[in-house]
């Protein structure tokens, strides 16, 4: 049993409101966002493969006052796993980060990821002292999970266990400067 | 040397209070001690250590994506974990400020440091980083308020390096 990522990603965003940010990470959790409809509030990644839940750390800590999801792939999360013991030394109260777990590298032929070999990212965030820390399996759990989305109080850690398949790439804007300047305007912050 | 030439680092803090710096990441490195406690102890600064130095490109682009200004401190070595994490920086335009303390290149004792440490110039240059030498400790400050006005002012990449003759030989045996 496990879920199918273009419906969890809508899930997840559905309603969103105003004050959630959103980073995707690099790859197809990048193309589910934009499947999930284009936001000037979501902060897409083409690179910078491993830092999507650090570029989480920074927004969360620079705007206490919304709500940060970082949604990335099980791949991008195993190169940045030490930024998992940092966000568990800041635990900041409004970052979620929360990883499409389908145990392979999609965007390079589905090989395996360590976590199809056993590495189980729960147990890592749990041992980093991440509060709250979610395995999500069922259309229940993923309720659970989106609901929480729309009021993060404590860090909270959530592995969503994904099909691996692959459906059609939805490609948002490719320019960073402008990916970057739409964001800051929508959230009104000083130049 | 003097008091005012030893008290660098604390000079050095007051500088980036006034560039208006909210979030410090950095590992934690000698050289830079005092600087890291000072952040520590600033109620409006927020310090991050970090696991490895590229985690710190990506908090810096997060905090601007929030409005807030961040630095990176590490050490020569730490430049090389940053490479590729370096071109969010570069695609995005995003303000990246490092402060680098240098190894391997004056009187340094342990010969590992020395491959990354003589890299550094060329390899900031590749990535497109303005860069700042420091050799005196009076010198810091006035680098450390140019590439705050750089890198903030115009969305760079700067880097101010703090000599190995700044900074002091490490002492290997007590």
């Amino acid at each position: 049993m496990s879920l199918e990522r273009r419906a969890t990603m809508a899930a997840l965003l559905a309603g969103r409101g105003d004050d959630l940010l959103v980073v995707p990470g690099l790859g197809s959790t990048t193309w589910d966002a934009m499947a999930a409809g284009d936001n000037d509030r979501n902060f897409y990644l083409w690179g910078a493969m491993g830092g999507a839940a650090m570029i989480g750390l920074g927004l969360a800590l620079a705007q206490p006052k919304r709500h940060v999801a970082v949604i990335t792939g099980d791949g991008e999360m195993l190169m940045g796993l030490g930024s998992l013991a940092t966000i568990g030394i800041q635990q900041p109260r409004n970052l979620a980060i929360i990883v499409f777990d389908n145990g392979v590298y999609g965007e390079t032929g589905m090989q395996p990821s360590h976590t199809q070999g056993g590495v189980d990212l729960i147990g890592v965030a749990e041992a980093c002292g991440i509060k709250t820390c979610l395995d999500i399996r069922d259309q229940n759990g993923l309720d659970d999970l989106a609901r929480r989305l729309k009021n993060v109080r404590e860090t909270l850690f959530a592995r969503v266990v994904i099909a691996a398949d692959e459906p059609p790439r939805v490609l948002p804007l490719r320019d960073g400067v402008a990916l970057k300047e739409r964001f800051r305007a929508a959230i009104s912050v000083k130049p | 040397m003097s008091t005012q030439a030893h008290n660098w680092p604390d000079r050095l803090f007051d500088t980036l209070k006034r560039g208006g710096i909210r979030q410090v990441g950095y590992v934690p490195d000698a050289g830079h001690a005092r600087l890291i406690e000072r952040c520590r102890g600033d109620e409006e600064i927020r310090d991050v250590a970090l696991t490895t130095e590229e985690e710190g490109v990506a908090l810096a682009a997060g905090a601007w994506l929030g409005g807030e200004r961040a630095v990176l401190l590490m050490q020569s070595s730490g430049l090389g974990n940053c490479i590729n994490m370096l071109s969010l920086a570069r695609t995005c335009r995003f303000p990246l400020l490092m402060l680098i303390t240098m190894r391997g290149e004056w009187e340094e004792f342990n010969p590992w440091q020395v491959p990354m440490g003589s890299i550094v110039d060329p390899v900031l240059k590749l990535c497109d980083a303005e860069v700042y030498r420091v050799q005196q400790p009076d010198e810091v400050v006035g680098a450390v308020e140019r590439a705050v006005q750089h890198v903030f002012g115009g969305e760079h990449i700067g880097a101010v390096i703090l000599s190995q003759e700044l900074i002091g030989k490490k002492v290997w045996t007590k």
